[in-house]
């Protein structure tokens, strides 16, 4: 769940991380008063849960208020990346002699926190990592100790940063850690992370995804602060979320799927290809999701693109009697008429694959392949 | 992690409504289930077990080995810690949304303690006919039977899918071993490959992957130096490609991730990559592994 940058600057502020002067803006006005109070020169960035915004054009720099206008007035209302430019930081531009990259986050392969530096930030730094592998420090840290002054500057032994730089820039390291620490970030990043000619360390952006998992510690960060969907998403995909089904992504295929778990969802719809059709969605409702077999079936079939169903489902702990209760109940209510091809195995199979029979008067598949080449089959004899 | 049936199992959260069901299946199969921990249920007992309040009074009552939590997602560091901090050497976390810097926490104290973490958002680990830790279906005699084919896999559906074409081809299992889907996990996939490739019951491993992250690519480092044949599966190549947020995960990760870039590493490990599960059977055929 990723922040926008002026609230992630926010956490960095408080920290006491230094970022620069600005203020938010969501009118052409709005910015053109920032720009007096901030400039001249001043930078206008839009706020979206995006990376590379300096390449897809939504940053922006201007001289004077009245540019700041013009600029606003462009970007605002446009579509960078999915999403629609709603919002605007305008900050005071920054003398930037050096640009560092500096990111704190979870790390799979030391199963702790890593932190990752370089001395050669910016908009490539990814480039930096393939090709100079070495210009990028990379440090396991264990989450029982934590990261403290001394050993953030031991990191930074290496780099050609003077003794006070490596004071500075240390100093921000182990507030960013701070910061990951309290608000339960997989990721803390500063790109870049600047050196002004007078030495001093700013934070010029900010990119920290918060851990949904601990949301429950977090409910005013994640209530107010976390970013919104892309704006491309479909209405099918927003009801579902009203319905507190958030896995549904809806394709343009003729095959709707319903499946428990992402990974047989996913295998759902990969057999779905192998086998020459296309699917209509993702959706699985495994999970504490198992009893929501109801309104996920009513979801995929108020898409009017599907000609056929397949059910796969494979309880380990989701219950496919409970599972296939919701489904038996949601068709026997919604009387589709498309063709329904279930698949049927482990915890509760019994059970479920008698309600088909006996409700639905439907013979499951032994086999997932047979499923789904079944309703395959059933999209082009239809079209 | 793997288990011979002989261990002392506890389970957490025994007295509540998942805990009990599932104690009761995993009996089924076989795990000797010798005790249950509840905060305030001391004294109770579920099916005969006796329940303690925490971990460490039921280890003075009995020698735990082993330990499968049945605790929401919030109170799941402080119950695996009491675990490990009572000894128990086998722990297998299934909550699904465990913060992530809990589960870290969790995970360095365990490796202090010589303790194996299956797990979080794990499905378990079945050894069919001897023990079942965890929520798969072990006791479904169509999905689960005695065999020689170590299974690894991040997902239990899915998992339950590769088990059931297994046993339809008329193969059996050594063991699964489902490592789960959080990326901060007690158990990665190289660490379960390893333990297959070195457990003298397993004669070829089946390696169930996910679109995501890098553990399929780094397990493929270590299937090119093994002699037991691989067949693998990776789910969601079929999927658009994920977006990204900031470069720190592709700094740290690399190109790892899609589908192309795991299928890739593990056919230049000499793995064999199946395009649909039901094709595992022919794959194993093929690389001489008999039913």
């Amino acid at each position: 769940m990723d922040l926008l940058e002026h609230f992630g600057k926010r956490l960095l502020h408080d920290a006491g991380i230094p970022t620069p002067s600005g203020t938010t803006a969501v009118t052409s006005e709005e910015c053109a008063v920032a720009a007096a109070q901030f400039g001249p020169n001043v930078v206008i960035k839009a706020q979206i849960p995006a990376g590379k915004r300096g390449k897809s054009g939504g940053i922006r720099f201007a001289s004077s208020p009245k540019e700041a206008r013009t600029e606003a007035g462009q970007l605002l209302g446009s579509v960078i990346a999915d999403f629609k430019v709603e919002e605007l930081l305008v900050e005071q531009s920054v003398d930037i002699a050096r640009e560092l990259y500096a990111a704190v986050l979870n790390d799979p392969v030391s199963k702790g926190p890593l932190l990752v530096f370089s001395t050669d930030g910016g908009m490539d730094i990814e480039e930096v990592s393939k090709s100079h592998p070495e210009k990028v420090l990379r440090a396991p840290i264990d989450i029982r100790l934590g990261l403290d002054g001394t050993a953030a500057v031991k990191l930074l032994d290496g780099t050609d940063l003077t003794d006070e730089q490596r004071g500075s820039v240390a100093d921000v390291l182990v507030r960013m850690y701070d910061v990951y620490r309290t608000v339960d970030a997989e990721l803390v990043e500063v790109n870049p992370l600047v050196l002004t000619s007078q030495d001093a360390v700013i934070a010029l952006d900010a990119k920290i995804s918060l851990d949904p998992g601990a949301g429950p510690r977090h409910t005013e960060l994640m209530q107010g602060w976390v970013a919104k969907l892309p704006d491309t998403a479909t209405d099918l995909e927003r009801q579902a979320r009203e319905l507190g089904l958030n896995t549904l992504i809806e394709f343009d295929g003729s095959v709707g799927v319903l499946a428990n778990g992402a990974g047989l969802t996913m295998t759902t719809l990969d057999a779905v290809n192998h086998y020459g059709g296309k699917p209509a969605n993702f959706l699985e409702i495994g999970g504490d999701a198992y009893t929501k077999a109801t309104p996920a079936l009513g979801l995929v079939l108020s898409n009017p693109r599907v000609r056929s169903l397949v059910v796969n489902f494979c309880g380990a702990f989701a219950r496919t009697d409970v599972m296939t209760e919701g489904v038996v109940n949601a068709i026997e209510e919604l009387r589709p008429s498309i063709p329904i091809f279930f698949s049927i195995h482990g915890t509760g199979e019994e059970e479920a694959i008698r309600l088909v029979r006996d409700r639905l008067q439907i013979e499951p598949y032994d086999l997932m392949d047979d499923a789904v080449k079944a309703a395959v089959a059933a999209t082009e004899e239809m079209v | 992690m793997l288990v011979t049936g002989k261990e002392n199992v506890l389970v957490q959260g025994l007295t509540g409504q998942q805990g009990s069901f599932w104690a009761a299946r995993m009996a089924e199969v076989g795990t000797k289930i010798v005790a249950g921990a509840s905060p305030g249920r001391g004294g109770q007992e579920v099916d005969g077990v006796p329940v303690y309040n925490n971990v460490a009074e039921a280890a003075q009552q009995h020698d735990l080995d082993a330990t499968v939590l049945f605790v929401p997602a919030m109170v799941a560091k402080s119950a695996a810690l009491e675990a490990v901090h009572a000894g128990v050497k086998k722990i297998v976390l299934l909550a699904e949304h465990v913060p992530y810097q809990d589960t870290m926490e969790i995970l360095a104290e365990a490796k202090d303690a010589g303790a194996q973490v299956l797990g979080p958002n794990t499905a378990g680990l079945v050894v069919p006919g001897v023990s079942s830790l965890g929520i798969m279906p072990g006791f479904a005699k169509n999905i689960f039977r005695p065999g020689r084919i170590g299974v690894v896999s991040r997902s239990g559906s899915l998992g339950t899918l590769i088990c059931l074409n297994l046993v339809s081809a008329g193969y059996g299992q050594s063991a699964f071993i489902g490592i789960g889907g959080d990326p901060i996990l007690g158990t990665t996939t190289i660490e379960a490959v390893r333990e297959l490739d070195n457990h003298e019951g397993t004669d070829a491993v089946v390696l169930v992957g996910e679109i995501g992250g890098g553990m399929e690519e780094d397990a493929a480092e270590y299937v090119a130096s093994m002699t037991k044949p691989v067949v693998s599966f990776i789910a969601g190549r079929s999927a658009p490609p994920e977006t990204r947020m900031g470069h720190a995960g592709a700094i740290v990760t690399g190109d790892k991730g899609s589908g192309a870039s795991k299928v890739k590493a593990l056919t230049e490990a000499g793995a064999t990559v199946v395009d649909v599960p039901s094709q595992i059977r022919e794959a194993l055929r093929s690389a001489g592994v008999e039913a």
